[in-house]
């Protein structure tokens, strides 16, 4: 079938291909920002709250971070319906993804959180820094460098994971690539463009997240 | 003939030109000590006769042989003759004492493993570790650490031993029975190249002492002229402040 | 709601279910732990490969760096619908689960070569250097110094990554592997409640992979104790 290789019926549909990573992209960056949310207050409840609420984020946490995401969008899709709740496949895909995301994401905040010395915030205390000031110039810059390499690789590995949602008819790039697929039936040239496509914007986003971790936290980063 | 003639000897370390033409020449059965302020580039040289920094201008010969440190089979042969003991004495984290003094003549020179095992054992008693043959080097303090890395290199049985400020990295209660150690090879009339910063310990072993400074060297002598009346300005001004400790 | 639902259940977990459902769950096993191996042995040599010196090893080293970053920057659904249809293409006619075992594979190789490479960085390079001046071979340098301290280090993420990527699997019923997930589709358009469908699998991951996630992180703190 494609013993010969003919790219030149692919090059037209770049383009369309380009805007469906601008989808993949706004997925990610949605779910990563929702997982943020969820993460800051579930590492919160587990570090501060009590026991109930606790083990709560505790089976969460453990839930979504024990089970494939794909099994976890297809129980939402397919099973809310059964309670009235009826999403389309983007929302299920959103949904899924942030629930996911938000267990990993409560972990790392923890981590990040506990990471706090109590020699530093012994030092803020005899220098006379009250909580506000303590807060603000020593806990959250020392908070951002710590978090920033794991959340960039989290969001890298979400970035990729948005190639799921073609699995439900969503028309991020995985999935216009299926279509492209279906129209050309040049099956190992366009996977190969779209293989590209993601090493790109991986590329990218890893070099973004490299220089805006040295600029703004000082964070040493390497982008290979 | 020199058994060890270095010529116009460059290095570099990264960007940095850290030797700039060292001539020295090493006659067998002498004892050599390099002295000098830091980054004048006294282990580098060492570093650079046993190829660990390539020099790129000048020329080393051992026993009136050219070493190509850009030919594999040359850097073997000349790493045969030598053998290096580090500040940070490199002992190999896995094996015990005696493993680390036995591997190398084993696996490398492809000895006898009874007869390295026995003299293994010979040399960590000579330096006084004759107790610690299984102990791992992190149940080892500094100065046991050093003496075993100095039974290693000895067990390699090289014709020339380098010692790269071997005391620089214990404490100071621990210095001297490393030093014991090398008055001792210094007697059994071992060829050594020594960079230190013990000053007494160099004028009272060493034939001949060279102070370096930047990467060239600057006066060679006696040890007891080159310590006690530096003719050079350079080394004087060394000295003084050596010696105001 | 809840009362169909357990009216179901006995529906649902017949005999003939529970056999398809393990058997599912031993071929979601099989090809990850069959991949994962095969995949740690050939990133192994390719981290071994990078450590040659010399101009001849610069083209093999510079395929491998750019393998390695592509099998780790492209999704796995992506890389599987390549595998499946590069097959297709030169006539390879290899089932899905050969498909999907390669792809696994592949990726696991990539992942590998660089959890190695960190592992052989992270053993200090005066180890290095000491072996380097008593002439060891590589092979000898690796056997007997820095493979012995750097395992520790390589053991755990590699095993981190075999855990994760059985939840990756998931998508290889994508192109029909008759895996765990395939089989929660399955019973779902067989008409069976989803809740009931999906949920037993995710009850299935999940227990398939919270032991193993403790035991990792109890070796990863033994390791971490323990010297030699």
């Amino acid at each position: 079938m494609n013993y010969t290789i003919h790219f030149n019926l692919i090059w037209k549909y770049v383009p369309d291909l380009l805007q469906g990573a601008v989808l993949s992209f706004q997925i990610a960056i949605l779910a990563f920002l929702g997982g943020m949310i969820i993460g800051l207050v579930g590492a919160s409840i587990k570090i501060f709250g009590g026991g109930v609420l606790r083990g709560a984020v505790h089976a969460y946490v453990s839930f979504f971070m024990n089970t494939p995401q794909l099994v976890q969008i297809y129980f939402f899709f397919f099973a809310l319906p059964q309670a009235g709740i009826l999403l389309s496949p983007y929302q299920a895909v959103l949904v899924g993804m942030t629930l996911n995301a938000g267990a990993y994401l409560t972990e790392i905040q923890r981590a990040g959180f506990l990471s706090v010395h109590k020699a530093e915030l012994e030092a803020a205390e005899t220098l006379g820094m009250s909580l506000p000031q303590t807060i603000w110039y020593v806990i959250f810059p020392h908070i951002c460098k710590v978090l920033f390499p794991p959340l960039s690789n989290h969001y890298i590995i979400m970035t990729l994971g948005t190639s799921m949602a073609a699995i439900f008819g969503v028309e991020e790039l995985t999935g216009r690539a299926f279509n492209v697929n279906a129209i050309t039936f040049r099956s190992i040239e366009v996977f190969i463009v779209t293989a590209g496509i993601y090493v790109g914007i991986t590329i990218l986003a890893s070099a973004i997240l490299v220089f805006a971790g040295r600029w703004l936290f000082r964070v040493k980063g390497k982008v290979f | 003939m020199p058994y060890l003639n270095i010529e116009n000897l460059h290095a570099a370390y990264g960007d940095n030109l850290v030797l700039r033409g060292i001539d020295i020449a090493v006659e067998k059965g002498e004892i050599v000590s390099l002295i000098g302020p830091s980054g004048s580039g006294k282990s580098t040289l060492l570093r650079a006769l046993v190829g660990l920094t390539k020099p790129h201008l000048g020329a080393v010969h051992l026993e009136g042989r050219l070493i190509d440190y850009s030919n594999k089979r040359s850097l073997r042969e000349a790493r045969d003759h030598f053998a290096i003991v580090f500040q940070q004495y490199n002992l190999f984290q896995n094996m015990t004492a005696l493993k680390n003094v036995t591997i190398a003549p084993v696996k490398v020179k492809k000895r006898n493993s009874g007869e390295v095992g026995q003299e293994a054992k010979t040399l960590l008693a000579k330096v006084g570790l004759g107790d610690k043959l299984h102990s791992y080097p992190d149940e080892l303090s500094g100065g046991q650490q050093q003496r075993v890395a100095i039974a290693r290199a000895l067990a390699f049985r090289p014709n020339i031993l380098l010692l790269d400020e071997v005391t620089s990295a214990l404490d100071p209660e621990l210095v001297k029975e490393v030093l014991d150690t090398v008055r001792m090879l210094a007697k059994e009339g071992m060829t050594m190249l020594i960079v230190s910063h013990e000053m007494a310990f160099v004028r009272e072993v060493s034939s001949k002492t060279v102070f370096m400074d930047e990467g060239k060297v600057v006066e060679i002598g006696a040890p007891s002229q080159v310590i006690d009346q530096p003719k050079t300005p350079r080394a004087q001004e060394f000295m003084a402040k050596i010696l105001r400790h | 709601m809840i009362e169909g639902l357990w009216e179901e259940i006995p529906r649902f977990f017949t005999y003939y279910n529970w056999v398809f459902l393990l058997e599912a769950t031993g071929r979601t096993l099989v090809l990850t732990g069959i991949g994962c191996l095969v995949g740690f042995a050939f990133g192994f040599y390719l981290a071994v490969a990078r450590l040659y010196r010399g101009r001849v090893f610069l083209p093999l080293k510079v395929i491998i760096i750019f393998y390695v970053e592509i099998f780790r920057r492209v999704p796995f659904l992506v890389t599987l619908m390549l595998i499946f249809f590069f097959c297709q293409g030169v006539q390879l006619d290899v089932s899905v689960f050969t498909v999907a075992l390669i792809t696994v594979c592949l990726i696991a190789a990539a992942y590998t070569a660089e959890i190695v490479r960190a592992g052989f960085e992270s053993v200090q390079h005066t180890q290095w250097e000491a072996t380097e001046v008593m002439n060891f071979t590589l092979v000898q340098k690796l056997h007997l110094v820095v493979i012995p301290q750097a395992w520790k280090v390589i053991l755990p993420p590699a095993f981190s990554f075999f855990i994760a990527f059985i939840k990756d699997t998931a998508l290889a019923s994508q192109i029909g592997v008759v895996e765990l997930t395939y089989v929660g589709k399955v019973f779902n358009n067989k008409g069976f409640s989803a809740v009931l469908a999906f949920g037993t699998i995710l009850i299935l991951y999940y227990l398939i992979s919270y032991p193993l996630a403790r035991f990792g992180a109890w070796m990863e703190k033994k390791l971490a104790v323990s010297k030699h």
